[in-house]
């Protein structure tokens, strides 16, 4: 169980990025972390991942506090940021170089056929596209098989259809050891095709406007008439949580739509 | 290495060629005197000449040794300086103005104080070589580490590198092409410092050839020491270049052959 209590964050500047975020998500659940820019979302993965440290509030795991980053939690970025210097194989292997290397080799290789990257093993990571390279960053982030993946916009620099191919690849790979997933975009039909419960936060401060239960059946469909139904109700709350904005700030992101 | 490069140093040597062959000619149809500057055959029997007496490989070592150990010294004190400074911020609020103070300083202009201090014999020219080396190695080196990545320093933390894993996984890969390209830099001004320090009296080197040739009203002496350098300068470049190229494969622009 990942449970987020009463979580704030101010940085030193003086910015409150997050104000008493309270979350349980259960063990294999997928929750999804909508909300325009500046509401916080990266905030709260990183604090989840012990990147950064609470001001007030903390995360546990299974019961025992995150203060730093821990083995059973990955991470995937919006950028792949994969080691130029390392092929994919080695870059794959990067977080399990305490195994023995037979097993680190076997271990990044499973975990880039999963990807689909088995041929691509001895590439370089600039001769990788943006989708592959991603894919490769999932493999690195999966080859520790943690219990808890957290990815911020991971798809968001990709182009629609390789972003639509990574979404249904995601749940494959998540079907493999059902990792706790927390998974923050701006997208909203991304969130609905992946999540099982939907969290729409709201900006300046950080805080949680509404948790949705999209009652989809899966494999779920971007022209299921439900599923259009569920994305008019959160566009309608994200435009909600938008309306909290102080005077003169930014107007509705496009990007959220 | 393929075609294209073989042929491209091919197209590189021919402009040079030419225009020695020219002069080798102009000279030897008396079109030309080569009092003042020998043609191409002269200069290449008097380093055959040299070469034979034992000389050349004398002057050769001398002048080989104090840039080696010039080198030597810039190079850990560039490396020590520039790595302290580009990863501990108190180093670099320490020790950077005063550095960046010191380059402004011609090194040439530490000559007499060099003399005063070390007298005129190896170690004043192995210290004004270093000085000459250390600079580049320092300033290329700290911004390197500076400039890393903080994306990918954070994927080392996510990784719970410690923190001499991360120097070792990710600082060193990343500054090593600029360190490498530093290194390069830093030998050649090593080999325009031993001119210098070599001007400062010496009994042998290279550079001690280039003002006997000047005192004796020799140029072909002073050409075949200058030819020598040019050789000894490319030659330890490469060594340089290729010991460096297996660690770079992973650069777009260490493509094969290019
Ligand atoms: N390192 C930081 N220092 C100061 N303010 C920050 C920092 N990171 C984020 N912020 C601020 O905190 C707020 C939330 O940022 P972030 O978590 O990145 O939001 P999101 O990921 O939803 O776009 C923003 O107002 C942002 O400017
Ligand atoms: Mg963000």
């Amino acid at each position: 169980m990942l449970r987020i209590d009463n979580l704030s964050k101010r940085y030193p500047n003086g910015t409150l990025a997050l104000d008493g975020i309270d979350l349980e998500v259960a063990p294999g659940e997928i929750v999804g972390v909508v909300g325009g820019s500046g509401c916080g979302k990266s905030t709260l993965l990183r604090l989840i991942a012990g990147l950064e440290d609470p001001s007030a509030g903390g995360v546990s795991l299974n019961g025992t506090p995150v203060t730093a980053p821990r083995e059973e939690i990955g991470f995937v970025f919006q950028e792949p940021r994969l080691m130029p210097w390392l092929s994919i194989r080695a870059n794959a292997a990067f977080g399990i170089r305490h195994l023995p290397k037979a097993e680190q080799q076997a271990r990044a290789q499973e975990a880039l056929a999963r990807v689909g990257l088995a041929d691509f093993a001895n590439a370089w990571p600039r001769e990788l596209s943006g989708g592959m390279a991603q894919r490769a960053a999932l493999a690195r982030a999966l080859v520790g098989r943690p219990s808890v993946l957290l990815l911020d916009e991971p798809f968001s620099a990709l182009d629609a259809l390789t972003r639509y191919d990574l979404q249904e690849h995601l749940l494959e790979l998540w079907s493999y050891d059902r990792p706790t997933m927390v998974l923050v975009t701006h997208d909203i039909e991304e969130a609905l095709m992946l999540s099982d419960r939907v969290v729409v936060m709201q900006p300046r401060p950080g805080r949680v406007l509404t948790v949705a239960t999209p009652p989809l059946p899966r494999p779920r469909e971007r022209t299921d008439p439900l599923f259009e139904d569920w994305k008019h109700r959160l566009l309608a709350e994200l435009s909600r949580a938008f309306r909290h904005r102080p005077q003169g700030e930014e107007a509705f992101p496009a990007a959220a739509i | 290495m393929g075609w294209g490069s073989a042929s491209n140093t091919a197209l590189g040597l021919l402009v040079p060629l030419v225009l020695a062959l020219g002069w080798e000619l102009a000279v030897a149809q008396g079109w030309g005197n080569g009092r003042l500057l020998p043609p191409p055959s002269r200069i290449l029997a008097t380093l055959w000449t040299l070469a034979k007496s034992g000389e050349l490989t004398t002057h050769v070592l001398a002048t080989l040794g104090r840039v080696a150990l010039g080198f030597l010294f810039g190079v850990l004190a560039g490396t020590i300086l520039g790595a302290l400074t580009g990863y501990l911020t108190w180093a670099r609020r320490l020790l950077d103005p005063m550095l960046q103070a010191l380059r402004s300083i011609p090194s040439i202009a530490w000559v007499p104080l060099f003399i005063l201090w070390f007298g005129i014999f190896e170690t004043s020219k192995v210290i004004l070589i270093a000085v000459g080396v250390f600079f580049p190695i320092y300033l290329a080196l700290s911004g390197a580490i500076l400039g890393v990545d903080r994306k990918l320093v954070e994927v080392g933390r996510i990784f719970r590198l410690s923190g001499v894993e991360l120097v070792w996984r990710v600082l060193l890969p990343a500054t090593l092409p600029s360190y490498v390209l530093a290194l390069r830099a830093g030998l050649g001004l090593g080999w325009m410092f031993v001119v210098a320090a070599e001007f400062m009296g010496a009994s042998e080197g290279l550079g001690f050839l280039l003002t006997d040739g000047q005192m004796t009203g020799q140029p072909q002496t002073i050409l075949a020491s200058i030819v020598a350098f040019a050789v000894l300068g490319k030659l330890t470049d490469g060594l340089l270049a290729s010991l460096s190229r297996p660690l770079l494969r992973w650069q777009d622009s260490f493509k094969p052959g290019a």
